[in-house]
């Protein structure tokens, strides 16, 4: 695939994220914050938030699947999760928190369950999709290209 | 006239100074804090973290002093209430915005704002929401 070809699979994928919900606006905010002095911020912050978020979820797994569930322990967890998927713009995981939190508020264990599932589900959707992206933005620049700025036009 | 650069602050040839906006972002989330560094650099400030209330509270009792403090609500050790009302009580008189979540009750947002904020913004931060915050600062 010639560098052309790549900088458009590259937009095209990225409108794709767009449209599906799977990213929003906040994430055009990430990029329009990068620049030479910083080429590597968009990264930066979604991995961490990949690091935050592999560890809550994992704490949400323990604490769900006690016998009592302590929700004070619980809540405080998705709406740390809730917080960093927006401020990075992952729309979907944004979502699935609002949905779980207000489960957590009823202190209904199975929803609950059933929630924290459907943020898994979104979770892993976007950080494939993210690691996909910032793949294609690496071909691009090893082969001494740009990355084309997104025009989302709607 | 040449010019002399002493942390934040530039001489230039006229008598006026040039001072770089100070901020401290309190914030327990290393995300935030790193996306609002970010932020403030690119409308050319420079800036300081904690990673809660307390840090920011034993950096003023250093001697630290700031032009703008950007504090997050929830946070463990000392969370953004008892901060803004502890660093006003410090006769601390920064700008305090307090940062809050839409999730937050209106109860809650006065109550933040009650304890001594001159502004309060809703996560995320962006640079169009700070901008005005600051362009009143520096107009001040």
């Amino acid at each position: 695939m010639d560098l052309v070809q790549m900088q458009k699979s590259l937009q095209d994928y990225t409108k794709s994220l767009f449209l599906e919900g799977i990213l929003d606006s906040q994430f055009l905010q990430l990029q329009q914050l990068q620049d030479e002095s910083n080429p590597d911020f968009v990264s930066q912050v979604v991995t961490l938030f990949f690091q935050d978020s592999d560890r809550i979820l994992n704490d949400l797994s323990l604490s769900l699947d006690q016998q009592v569930v302590d929700f004070k322990k619980v809540d405080p967890h998705v709406h740390q999760l809730k917080g960093s998927s927006s401020s990075i713009g992952a729309q979907r995981v944004k979502n699935a928190c609002v949905v779980f939190r207000s489960f957590c508020e009823q202190q209904n264990v199975e929803a609950c369950h059933r929630c924290l599932q459907q943020v898994k589900q979104e979770y892993y959707l976007v950080k494939n999709r993210l690691e996909t992206l910032f793949k294609l933005e690496q071909q691009i620049v090893a082969s001494g290209g740009m990355i084309p700025a997104v025009e989302l036009g709607f | 006239m040449a010019t002399k650069s002493t942390g934040g602050t530039e001489k230039t040839k006229s008598t006026e100074v040039k001072k770089k906006l100070n901020v401290l972002i309190v914030d327990d989330d290393p995300l935030n804090r790193r996306l609002h560094e970010m932020i403030i650099k690119t409308i050319g400030g420079i800036s300081q973290t904690a990673k809660n209330g307390e840090e920011a509270v034993i950096l003023h009792r250093g001697g630290a002093s700031f032009d703008l403090i950007l504090m997050d609500k929830e946070m463990p050790e000392r969370d953004g209430v008892s901060t803004t009302k502890k660093l006003r009580e410090m006769k601390v008189t920064s700008m305090i915005v307090g940062v809050t979540s839409l999730a937050d009750q209106e109860e809650e947002r006065k109550a933040f704002m009650e304890a001594g904020l001159n502004h309060c913004l809703e996560k995320p931060l962006t640079k169009a929401k700070i901008l005005p915050l600051i362009n009143h600062l520096v107009g001040a």
